[in-house]
């Protein structure tokens, strides 16, 4: 090839790049399997996400519930917030999610509803607080378990969660509150005795969860490692590692030297070595709470002498789990994290 | 020359298409094909899977019931030596994992954006991280369209 085939070549790459008709049709299939179908399911049927194909679901929802809440969230509940799609991607992939359900959604207006909420704060607890939690923070469990037999099609929603106070309207709360949700335990209160004025009670008491959001707080900076200096030779640190993570009450699953598996037998580096230790009880709580956790697996510590000088370090669990948008799991990782600090400061001190 | 342009085209399309904390797909396959599949595509991409440790069974052990759950740990040799004598905020990091479960009929695969640990004070180690996001991304792509 010549240089200016070369030229022509990268012209032409540059141009394809960005070019209008590569970016003006997203293919919402596409999008869809690569940010949402491993929660959500291939065919929208479900998993850690809403089944979003459920007929009733699809016409009880409207584009611009969809929208926002691909846009905000869910803060603390899984959903992340894409805010780096465009809006044609976004759009590309509710035309998607429509596909699975033939006929129009509901629509409603922004009306806001006047009901009594003090009266339907007293309904509220009566009817919907056993699906949906006090003070409507959800059911519990922030999803139904990938790895797990599933009982139920979704969690009952958190209805004071911020992102869902900002996607769904007055009227969308009350038409649901009304017909309920097929395919979800979700059921109609008009056939369970509330009148349509309760209903608008119960709606305002929902919205006015908004006061009470407490907003988002900032992200502190947390450092990605927990590092330690040893003032012990290396092997003495390992013992000292190994005796703190008995101490914890966690098992040692193995020892090992850090590039182990990856050279010849007999040639690993043996001043890096990493100890891997679990608590099964501890693990399954966490999987329980969020299966993606394998992140975090095993637990590890590594220590590695450089220079005559013995370094201790493993991740920081609070780190790790912002990834994750998953408030039970923040409670565990700051657990998990107190766990670490434990051990590294014990067999370095 | 193509190589270079093809790849900074596929720097910018990955980069700028894909922001979020971790990186997960599924595929309908049932879990031991994904697995092999996610072997063999590590192995394409020219790295050594250094062990793979069965979450499942430890539970099970310890009374637990579990779906099949296993992590990947996957990595070369001058990856290690290099990360580990320059570049010590990734050494807890290294080998790069993915995790790799089953729910119900589906396998779902399951790893963080590598660019989550850059660090200012070792703007050299980016150069893994992009690889292991790029690298990453291939990954979950291939599977998600494996059949």
């Amino acid at each position: 090839m010549t240089l200016s085939q070369k030229y022509h070549l990268l012209i032409s790459l540059l141009f394809l790049l960005a070019s209008p008709l590569v970016q003006a049709k997203p293919n919402g299939e596409q999008l869809y399997t690569t940010h949402c179908s491993a929660c959500h399911g291939a065919n929208g049927h479900g998993g850690v996400g809403v089944p979003l194909a459920l007929p009733d679901f699809q016409y009880g929802v409207t584009n611009d519930y969809l929208k926002k809440t691909i846009r905000h969230g869910r803060p603390g509940r899984i959903m992340p917030a894409f805010r780096s799609l465009k809006e044609s991607e976004v759009k590309a992939i509710i035309r998607h999610i429509r596909s699975w359900a033939p006929g129009k959604p509901f629509k409603y207006s922004n009306k806001k509803i006047k009901g009594n909420i003090k009266h339907g704060k007293q309904l509220f607890t009566k009817n919907c607080v056993a699906c949906h939690g006090a003070n409507g923070k959800g059911g519990e469990g922030t999803g139904v378990t990938f790895s797990r037999p599933r009982n139920l099609p979704v969690i009952a929603p958190a209805l004071n969660n911020s992102g869902f106070l900002a996607s769904a309207p007055d009227l969308m709360i009350k038409t649901v509150l009304m017909n309920g949700r097929d395919g979800t335990p979700m059921v109609s209160f008009l056939k369970h005795g509330l009148s349509e004025k309760d209903i608008d009670d119960v709606v305002s008491y929902i919205r006015s969860f908004e006061k009470k959001v407490v907003s988002k707080k900032a992200k502190e900076t947390v450092n990605p490692l927990i590092s330690y200096e040893s003032p012990y030779p290396l092997k003495e640190t390992l013992a000292s590692i190994e005796k703190a993570i008995i101490g914890k009450n966690f098992r040692i699953i193995r020892q090992q030297y850090l590039n182990q598996g990856l050279v010849e037998k007999g040639k690993e580096n043996k001043k890096q070595v990493v100890v891997y230790f679990c608590n099964f009880n501890f693990l399954n709580r966490a999987l329980a709470i969020d299966p993606r956790v394998g992140l975090f697996l095993p637990c590890r510590i590594t220590a590695i002498e450089k220079n005559g000088k013995v370094t201790v370090s493993s991740t920081n669990p609070l780190y790790m789990s912002r990834f994750f948008n998953n408030a039970k799991l923040d409670i565990l990782c700051e657990e998990l994290h107190q766990v670490y600090v434990d051990i590294v400061e014990e067999s370095t001190f | 020359m193509i190589k270079i342009i093809a790849g900074l085209v596929l720097s910018l399309l990955i980069v700028t298409s894909q922001a979020e904390e971790l990186m997960m797909a599924r595929t309908e396959q049932s879990f031991p094909e994904a697995m092999s599949k996610l072997q063999e595509t590590i192995l394409d991409l020219g790295y050594k899977v250094s062990r793979i440790q069965r979450i499942d069974i430890g539970l099970t052990k310890s009374g637990y019931e579990t779906d099949k759950y296993r992590i990947l740990f996957f990595s070369t040799e001058k990856e290690i030596a290099e990360i580990s004598k320059k570049y010590p905020h990734l050494v807890p990091y290294i080998p790069w994992k993915i995790a790799i479960f089953a729910e119900q009929q589906d396998t779902l695969l399951v790893s963080a954006d590598p660019m989550q640990f850059t660090d200012k004070k070792y703007p050299g180690a980016d150069k893994y991280l992009l690889k292991w996001k790029k690298d990453t991304q291939k990954i979950m792509q291939i599977l998600r369209q494996s059949e």
